[in-house]
């Protein structure tokens, strides 16, 4: 394999638009992301997970650490992830995961439909379908 | 916009594009595998009932759950290593070997969490 020098533009001679903004975002989301899932599950070894959790209690608490999503796990002190803290980091992880999801999914059909209008049609459905998501989401973290 | 590609699908699947074009497809696959769950699983949540039962038994099934974790842990990784080499360029060069590291990573966590969940689907 030949190996080829990378090129790197100095910012000024780099394009500023939405587009460059959403690959920004895609790296950033992902790596808060990363931080959040991490807060889960140490929140949830701090908090008397480490005698009762099999591997798949850790994987269903750290994507989503709200409390009717880990009520078949045996806990100590189950209500501890009740409070506010937990349902601000669970709803965080759902509108970063969310905003990541749909955009990744314009970005695959985007190689597929290639003309203004169906970029258009794809563009409205994925902010409707993104809201609903989010308000979905959102209304079962903080109401059940 | 109105790119044309008159690319067939033969000659697609014959392009070597090597490491780099396997983690490019797994990834796509990864993200959708896991957007169908996710909302599988929020809709789910949200109606309850019949609707909420059926998606349930759905994403309950071993199979599905072994395609779930394939998504999330090789997407988690192989975005990893997207992000840590695009804010670092100049890694890039080193793409080859970021790619075997993915791989040893990926691989053991993948095959002692898949045997975890047939050995239990199993009865075992």
């Amino acid at each position: 394999m030949t190996s080829t020098k990378s090129r790197v533009l100095p910012l000024n001679k780099r394009g500023l638009n939405f587009e460059m903004l959403m690959w920004l975002f895609t790296r950033l989301s992902a790596l808060a992301i990363y931080g959040l899932i991490l807060v889960a599950v140490i929140g949830a070894l701090i908090m008397g997970a480490r005698n009762q959790m099999s591997f798949a209690d850790i994987l269903r608490w750290g994507f989503m650490p709200n409390s009717s999503h880990v009520q078949s796990i045996p806990l100590e002190n189950a209500d501890a992830w009740a409070t506010p803290f937990w349902k601000v980091t669970a709803s965080l992880l759902l509108l970063v995961a969310v905003a990541h999801g749909v955009h990744g999914l314009v970005v695959i059909v985007d190689d597929y439909i290639t003309s203004a209008r169906g970029r258009n049609i794809v563009r409205i459905f994925s902010i409707i379908m993104m809201i609903s998501m989010m308000l979905m989401g959102l209304y079962i973290l903080w109401t059940m | 916009m109105g790119l044309k590609r008159n690319v067939p699908l033969g000659t697609g699947l014959r392009y070597q594009g090597r490491g780099g074009q396997l983690s490019f497809v797994l990834h796509r696959i990864g993200g959708i595998g896991m957007a169908i769950f996710v909302t599988m699983h929020i809709v789910a949540s949200f109606f309850g009932g019949d609707i909420g039962a059926f998606l349930n038994n759905i994403y309950e099934n071993w199979f599905f759950q072994i395609f779930v974790f394939f998504s999330a842990l090789f997407h988690a990784i192989n975005g990893l290593r997207i992000t840590l080499l695009d804010l670092w360029p100049k890694l890039w060069e080193h793409q080859q070997e970021a790619i075997w590291l993915q791989w040893a990573v990926f691989i053991p966590i993948f095959g002692i969490a898949a045997y975890a969940i047939i050995s239990s689907a199993l009865g075992g």
